[in-house]
């Protein structure tokens, strides 16, 4: 581990040399948007939002999933960058049905909140109009693949922290969707713990707690990380 | 299965030695023509660095689509820190309108086997694995026979022709997936898991299969490494252009007159390719373009036949080498319905994890669909292409990143195509609906 | 981790479990002998179903999502029962070119099923695949594991309709 020094939207920073540039970025208040990032949780490299330049190479680079090396430069807010997460955020909404208004988790969506703070105000890409259906059997959460951004947290929480693996995903391409055991019932599931984890990591409505009406749903997320340090001083 | 005879190899050839006269089931027959030579000889008088250097000065760089220099690979590989090194050989093949890999697997599977074994002492590995696509039986078969007999030559397995050198070789299967054909999607899928791509660095050659150093080449590029060891770097390096050496193998298919496999050196021409090879264009039809580089690749119009081939020009023109498909295609094809058959593959066979190829391309099919149809606007093209740019510059792995390559290479070449389908809803080669429903009109 | 040399007990006596089993055993029962284990049920069973993914969820400690995740994701396993007869019409770029979606709208035509389904009397299960890698002879069907080159839709229409008499 060394420390070094770069250059994140022409001002100097430093950090070690096992950090990613998320990471570093975050430390010094500068904000990158992500989705499939979860603090606590592998690294999945799938939304693409947190995408960024870097001198000396043509390819956009992942924040969430490239490390820093010393003297590199890198622009995180560039007009191009702006205009393609925009359309990112338009493609996840595009691709779903999103109902902001009778949802659970309106005010409090991660996808909503992306949306806002990259002024996403239309969609200009088709929409897609995909026949997905909710699963509602399990005594105590329900999900909603309407709402699904595919992001996969679920899956990893589920996974990396409760060591259930009760979700993966089946199918693939635009087929794809988040399973419980063989894509069976979540109520039948014989994995399942109960824990709820997956439910509070997803940053949509997807996953939900039932009860809850529309605009109810809020979720804690951060108890992932702080799970994970908690397991690691343990052992 | 139909077994196919090269078609034409010059002079020099090197991967398809002996046209195929050999019978790739039996191990002395390969012996007969100098092989295992070129092992024995690595294993008894050079060493690991040496060999690399020759790879290296051979200027080989990999067949399996873009080109990356061999020698600097295994480098890489043999200094990465870590044990144990793996080898994979990628026989996927999963370009639609290829067949090279497939004919070398089944006629020279002692050759490819030879490649990696010598692979695996320069680099210093110890298991290697053969990824071949289900849809290859024959393939896989030859492979298995030539693991057994090379073992009971004592040519895999412990102490290799009396060395200290061990090996080991195992297939396995592929199981229709193109993306499996991506290097760190193969890794997951040799790993018994979904065949998802990560995003790189770490590259294979630092974290690859369980976590290890890992060699990763195409089965052409293996099937190049004994006649290059046997004939020395020199004369490899003499074949072929400045940037690309030796030769390239091409499956001919399309609209041609002569289909089939061909081995022609670095920087043949297109027209020699097309027309001297091939025949030219049946039925007193003309040439329109010939697609290269499969669904990342693109269509190459006849202004550029007497372009020389290689790695370098093909992408100048907004195509890409891929592993050597070649579909002639005559004025009986329509570009734009071309560029919608290859979004539909990109859209079916994206794993689906990151969201611009995943969404886009379904998007992108969605529009190229309204545009044959006859139900498209110029707003519509425009979308198109700013998606086009949206999904190559920020998808996880070269499946998205090409994806708009066949769009973007008919928009350069046959704009006119689309602006009829669009604006005079006409399809000049009268094979897309809008033509069908123009002509419905006037008849009605 | 601890390689496991018990089997688990097969779902039925049908003797064809045993080669599942013995797939596993070869690969010492690892997580990454999935595919290869998926392989062994689809040519052994012709198709993948729930009791065979609970089985080899077991065989090897998968969680279940995995298994269905992986089977899921490889379009060459089945999860429902073929026709007795299979006809694959490649649709690979050569075969494209050469009018393959012509001869399958035939053969849909006549058969009265998509692709990736089975007649009513389950005789013909039409199939679709991406190259053949037999592209010089283009277009190209595949009947009951026999290549045809330059396939017109005549010919493999009357192969299929004979198929579908005889039941
Ligand atoms: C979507 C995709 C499909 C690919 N398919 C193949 C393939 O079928 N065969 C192959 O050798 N390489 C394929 N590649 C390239 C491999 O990732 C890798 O670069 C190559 O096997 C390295 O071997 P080489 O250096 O010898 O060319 C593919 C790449 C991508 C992105
Ligand atoms: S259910 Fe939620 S957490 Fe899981 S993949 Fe979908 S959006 Fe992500
Ligand atoms: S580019 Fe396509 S195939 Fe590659 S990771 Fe993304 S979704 Fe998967
Ligand atoms: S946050 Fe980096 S790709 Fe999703
Ligand atoms: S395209 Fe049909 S066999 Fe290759």
């Amino acid at each position: 581990m060394t420390v070094v020094t770069l250059k994140i939207d022409d001002r100097d920073v430093s950090g070690r040399d096992d950090e990613t540039i998320l990471e570093i970025a975050r430390e010094n208040g500068i904000v990158i948007p992500t989705l499939c990032y979860l603090e606590g949780l592998s690294i999945a490299g799938a939304c693409r939002l947190c995408l960024v330049e870097v001198k000396g190479t043509s390819k956009l680079l992942p924040a969430c999933a490239t490390r820093v090396s010393e003297g590199m430069e890198i622009h995180t807010n560039s007009e191009r960058l702006t205009q393609y997460r925009r359309t990112i955020i338009e493609m996840l909404f595009a691709e779903g049905n999103h109902i902001c208004s009778v949802c659970v988790s309106n005010g409090h969506c991660q996808l909503q909140d992306a949306a806002v703070a990259l002024g996403v105000d239309h969609i200009g890409v088709p929409y897609l109009h995909p026949h997905r259906h909710v699963d509602a059997s399990h005594e105590l959460f329900g999900i909603d693949h309407n709402r699904c951004i595919l992001c996969a947290r679920c899956v990893r929480v589920c996974d990396e922290v409760e060591g259930a693996h009760t979700w993966d995903v089946g199918v693939r391409g635009i087929e794809a969707r988040v399973v419980t055991d063989f894509s069976t019932p979540w109520g039948d599931s014989d994995t399942c713990t109960s824990c709820g984890k997956c439910v509070q990591v997803c940053p949509t409505g997807a996953l939900f707690a039932k009860g809850k009406s529309a605009g109810e749903m809020t979720k804690q997320s951060e108890f992932v990380e702080y799970l994970v340090a908690m397991r690691g001083r343990r052992s | 299965m139909i077994e196919e005879r090269p078609l034409f190899i010059p002079e020099q050839n090197i991967v398809l030695e002996h046209n195929g006269d050999i019978d790739p089931e039996v191990l002395e027959d390969y012996s007969k023509i100098e092989g295992f030579t070129a092992l024995n000889h690595v294993l008894t008088e050079m060493t690991p660095p040496e060999v690399i250097d020759q790879v290296s000065r051979s200027g080989l760089r990999g067949r399996g689509g873009a080109g990356y220099p061999t020698g600097l690979k295994w480098q890489t590989v043999a200094k990465a820190p870590g044990t144990p090194k793996y080898i994979i050989c990628n026989g996927d093949e999963g370009d639609p309108g290829a067949f090279m890999d497939r004919n070398v697997m089944e006629a020279y599977p002692f050759k490819v086997l030879e490649g990696m074994t010598i692979a695996a002492y320069a680099i210093g590995a110890s298991q290697g694995f053969l990824y071949v696509r289900a849809e290859y039986p024959l393939a896989v078969q030859r492979l298995k026979n030539a693991i057994r007999q090379m073992e009971k030559h004592n040519l895999l397995g412990k102490n290799i022709a009396g060395t200290p050198f061990s090996f080991d070789v195992d297939v396995r299967l592929g199981a229709g997936a193109f993306v499996c054909g991506e290097e760190t999607a193969l890794i997951a899928s040799i790993e018994g898991r979904r065949g998802n791509p990560r995003p790189r660095p770490p590259y294979p050659a630092e974290r690859g299969l369980f976590g290890c150093p890992t060699l990763i080449n195409n089965v052409e590029t293996f099937a190049n490494i004994a006649p290059l060891l046997r004939k020395g770097a020199e004369w490899f390096a003499s074949i072929g252009t400045e940037k690309s050496k030796g030769t390239k193998v091409f499956a001919l298919s399309g609209r041609i007159a002569r289909a089939g496999l061909i081995e022609v050196p670095m920087g043949t021409t297109l027209r020699e390719i097309v027309f001297d090879i091939g025949g030219g264009i049946p039925d007193g039809k003309a040439f329109k373009a010939v697609q290269t580089g499969g669904p990342s690749g693109g269509c190459i119009p006849s202004d550029y036949l007497d372009m020389p081939v290689d790695y370098e020009s093909l992408l100048k023109l907004g195509s890409f080498m891929g592993s050597g498909g070649m579909i002639v295609m005559d004025e009986t094809s329509c570009m734009v319905d071309v560029a919608r058959y290859f979004m539909e593959f990109c859209m079916s066979e994206s794993c689906g994890k990151c969201v611009p190829c995943r969404v886009g391309t379904a998007q992108m099919y969605q529009l190229l669909t309204k545009i044959v149809n006859g139900d498209a606007t110029l707003n519509d093209l425009a979308l198109l292409e700013s998606l086009c740019d949206l999904v190559r510059n920020t998808s996880l792995c070269g499946l998205g990143q090409g994806a708009p390559n066949p769009v973007l290479s008919t928009l350069r070449y046959f704009r006119d195509e689309y602006i009829a389908h669009i604006v005079d809803k006409r399809c000049p080669a009268g094979v897309c609906p809008v033509h069908k429903r123009e002509h419905q009109e006037v008849n009605a | 981790m601890q390689p496991i040399s018990t089997k688990p007990a097969p779902p039925s006596d049908d003797k064809r479990w045993r080669i599942v089993t013995a797939t596993m055993r070869r690969h010492g029962f690892r997580p990454d002998a999935l595919v290869e284990t998926l392989h062994s049920v689809q040519e052994a069973f012709g198709y993948i179903d729930d009791v065979a993914m609970r089985f080899i969820a077991r065989g090897l400690q998968l969680p279940p999502s995995r298994v269905y995740g992986a089977a899921t994701f490889y379009n060459y396993f089945m999860l429902k029962p073929q026709g007795e007869h299979t006809c694959v019409v490649c649709l690979g770029t050569a075969c494209y070119i050469k009018g393959a979606s012509d001869l399958l709208a035939q053969l849909e035509a006549v058969t009265g099923v998509k692709p990736g389904e089975t007649t009513p009397d389950k005789q013909v299960s039409l199939l679709t695949a991406r190259c053949m890698g037999a592209c010089g002879l283009a277009p190209v069907a595949v009947l009951d594991g026999e290549v045809h080159g330059t396939a017109d839709a005549k010919s493999v229409s009357a192969k299929l309709e004979e198929w579908m008499r005889h039941d």
